[in-house]
């Protein structure tokens, strides 16, 4: 019977080069109408590439188009809009000092001599807010709301202007789990009433829950296309990556030191509003050599705070009492720079902000924190060719692509971002490791890989301390785990001492 | 206060409040114009030339219009379409208007000092204030209520959304930077042919820039930019008031301290409170697809 129904979009054989990058090569794709579609890949895949193109913001090298059994040729987005298509970016394109209203209008005001009916499109909007259980403060500044309801305000942009077909780019990437499943209760309930929804996402859980049917792309072509029953996240995830990818990775058993890697006690940050509940609050636990211990919760509960507590304790700004210890030395009044000639490592929690210089080519960002150290710098000079050597090596090693020292970091995906990072930070042999969100935005076969390297720090003994939203990152990688809810260390379990889902419920608080 | 003071505050408000509402179109629109100065100096000076030879205030300041729209079409083919940096290009384009005004000015009138005196009944008495004022209020109801409005100001605070609703970003900038030389021009026009009676070498003495303190003062709003004006109007008011009358230990103070006044308020303000101001976010950069 599907076969009956004509496809809502075909891409035939859509093609687009990027100088001299192909990233998309021949794409063919059939998307049924009222269904969830799931289009997944590796961060450059080509993904966002052809529904960049499907939406007209740029148009292909060859093939074509067809929405609706009609051949389309767009000559900007506009023209994507009229035909019912519609984007949520990954980066939501809403202005913060506007109202939620103004930015749902914003190209598409009604209006009467000259001026935009503000009433007649508030009318309208409820009315779909109301259809769609889309709830939202219309004359709040986009600012003032939380990101679910800046996300709902881009899913309303699109239902006003009559979308039929509904692209959304990694719509989970700023979300709390919280938020994503309600996200993913709304596209359900938009399917159930005729829209079509594509889902451009590399989370293979989402996939499996969520949709219908998924194609997968892997550099630029699609390697497989089958309806969501029929497949598994094992099969997906070979796709994407083109080699059988091992999804949870066998952890050996910790052979823990008896000395420690670092400890903490009593750390508090004091609420930035008098009176108001502190940041961290007496918080104290220590890490061993050779052991992972993972931190869990949900964003905002402190464990920013936290990281930035350990990492500047000289500053007020992040601590207002308590004590911080790395491998026996009282730290809490250090520099950095002699923290880190500790042999601490350190992969940060925002990557772009402060793990690199994204204007710097790859070379000079695996130099960073490193410059000091005679293997790369004699009486103040840097000696390049040392340089250069062990970068190549470390890029080979940590498979950082494209293998290019000289093109800027921020050119890199995110994925290889990371790489980059984590091969610069195990260059220094850390003895404490501190990885705070390490798999945030990277697909499934980096995070394979990262998980193996944090591993293997663990055996050559050195301390880790774990850090990340994600459950598989804790539930594969910890020996302990210590749940942080409001500020404090609400809960700790052993390995296997813990399920997801009790893990979840102590997350929540209670 | 006296009433004397008052009425010469709201008239030589009036250049200004012309050249920051101006500013205020490029600048929602994302494009920073720091040659408001430029754009001013060559209205006031085609107004001249212009009422010159048409006899009429209303063609000349049209002619001081005009010449401000071609100077900023300059400056917006290179800003947006070359992408040029907005400060380097909006400085030249001022070095351009203190150098072509007097050049020209030497061509048609054999000086380059200034233009000869327009006579008092071809002179404006008192319409640009007036038109000053309505020109506040149609761009307070014109930010509001018109999808034009709406465009103009996504333009500067997150043109990719503007681009992703299907509006063209640099077309809406264009228009903005182009209304933008027109009102500049009227604010150089009034300066010429409506506060003084002829045009004078670098006549705009640093209005341009005044115009923009007043913007940034005004958080880039219309009524709140145009009293900015008028509190830099008052300094020059009461400027003009003091000069020959204040005296300091017996001796009159030298005019020139006392010219002082206006920017020492500027700065100031600018010092005071431009860090509680936020420009729009996207001002100053160039937008490109993709």
């Amino acid at each position: 019977m599907a076969f009956e129904t004509p496809a809502a979009v075909e891409l035939r054989g859509l093609t687009k080069r990027f100088g001299s990058v192909i990233a998309n090569d021949g794409v063919n794709l059939r998307i049924q109408p009222g269904t969830i579609h799931g289009v997944i890949g590796e961060n450059g895949a080509g993904k966002s590439t052809a529904m960049k193109m499907l939406y007209g913001i740029f148009p292909p090298d060859a093939g074509e188009i067809i929405v609706n059994s009609k051949t389309c040729v767009w000559e900007s987005p506009a023209d994507a809009i009229a035909a019912g298509i519609g984007m949520v970016h990954q980066h939501f394109m809403l202005a913060g000092p506007y109202t939620a209203l103004d930015n749902i209008l914003l190209g598409a005001e009604p209006v009467r001599c000259g001026v935009i009916e503000r009433k007649k499109a508030r009318t309208r909007l409820e009315a779909l807010a109301r259809q769609y259980g889309l709830p939202v403060d219309w004359d709040s500044p986009i600012e003032e709301l939380p990101v679910g309801v800046q996300q709902r305000v881009e899913i309303l942009k699109l239902l006003y202007r009559d979308a039929k077909i509904l692209i959304l780019d990694e719509p989970t990437a700023v979300l709390t789990p919280q938020e994503a499943n309600e996200l993913f209760r709304n596209l359900k309930k938009l399917r159930d009433e005729g829209k079509t929804i594509i889902l451009i996402t590399h989370k293979l859980k989402e996939v499996m829950s969520f949709t219908d049917h998924v194609t997968v792309f892997r550099a630029g072509k699609v390697t497989g296309e089958m309806p969501t029953s029929q497949t598994n996240p094992q099969e997906l995830a070979n796709l994407m990556v083109g080699r059988k990818v091992v999804l949870n990775i066998n952890v050996p058993p910790a052979h823990t030191r008896d000395e420690l890697a670092m400890e903490v006690a009593a750390l508090s940050l004091a609420g930035t509003v008098a009176g108001s509940r502190h940041k961290l609050s007496d918080v104290s636990f220590s890490v061993k050599r050779g052991e992972i211990v993972g931190v869990a919760g949900v964003e905002g509960n402190g464990q920013s705070e936290l990281l930035q507590a350990i990492l500047h304790p000289r500053e007020p700004l992040c601590r207002t009492s308590g004590t911080v210890w790395f491998l026996g030395e009282d730290v809490t009044h250090w520099e950095a720079r002699d923290i880190r000639d500790l042999g601490v490592a350190m992969i940060p929690e925002d990557r772009q902000r402060e793990g690199l210089l994204l204007e710097r080519p790859v070379s000079e960002n695996f130099l960073l924190g490193l410059q000091r150290s005679s293997a790369f710098s004699q009486g103040g000079v840097l000696n390049s060719r040392n340089l250069l050597a062990a970068a190549t090596q470390a890029e080979e090693e940590y498979d950082v692509r494209p293998r290019d020292l000289a093109i800027p970091a921020g050119k890199l995906s995110g994925g290889n971002q990371q790489k980059l990072i984590v091969a610069r930070e195990f260059q220094r042999k850390p003895r404490l490791l501190i990885a705070a969100q390490p798999t945030r935005g990277v697909d499934v076969g980096a995070i394979e890989f990262i998980h193996n390297r944090i591993v293997r720090a663990r055996d050559e003994g050195a301390g880790v301390l774990l850090v990340s939203f994600e459950l598989e990152d804790i539930l594969t990688l910890s020996d302990r785990i210590l749940v942080m809810y409001e500020g404090r260390i609400a809960a700790e379990f052993a390995r296997g001492q813990v399920s997801e889902g009790e893990l979840g419920l102590k997350m929540a608080g209670s | 206060m006296s009433w004397d003071l008052l009425a010469s505050t709201l008239r030589v408000s009036t250049p200004l409040i012309f050249a920051a509402l101006g500013g205020m179109f490029s600048e929602r629109s994302g494009v920073i114009n720091i040659a408001l100065e430029g754009l001013m100096l060559l209205g006031a000076f085609a107004a001249a030339v212009g009422t010159l030879v048409t006899h009429s205030p209303w063609l000349g300041s049209a002619f001081g219009m005009a010449a401000g729209v071609l100077l900023a079409a300059v400056y917006a083919l290179f800003v947006i379409r070359l992408r040029a940096n907005q400060i380097v290009a909006g400085t030249a384009i001022n070095m351009l208007a203190m150098g072509l005004t007097p050049f020209i000015c030497k061509i048609l009138y054999d000086v380059t000092g200034s233009t000869p005196s327009i006579p008092l009944h071809e002179r404006f008495h008192s319409v640009p204030l007036y038109l000053c004022w309505a020109l506040v209020a149609a761009c307070v109801l014109w930010m509001r209520y018109t999808p034009t409005g709406l465009w103009v100001s996504f333009a500067g605070e997150h043109p990719e959304a503007l681009d992703a609703a299907g509006i063209r970003v640099n077309r809406v900038r264009w228009m903005a930077v182009l209304v933008s030389g027109a009102l500049a021009g009227m604010g150089g026009a009034s300066l010429s042919i409506f506060l003084s009676s002829s045009f004078s070498r670098d006549m705009t003495a640093g209005r341009g820039f005044m115009a923009l303190a007043a913007l940034i003062f005004g958080k880039w709003k219309p009524l709140p930019t145009a009293l900015a004006c008028l509190l830099f109007g008052f300094a020059d008011a009461v400027q003009i008031r003091l000069q020959g009358v204040a005296v300091w230990g017996g001796h009159p103070i030298p005019v020139e301290f006392i010219q002082i006044l206006p920017y020492l308020v500027t700065i100031l303000v600018l010092a005071g409170f431009v860090g509680r101001s936020h420009p729009p976010k996207a001002s100053g950069t160039v937008f490109e697809k993709g």
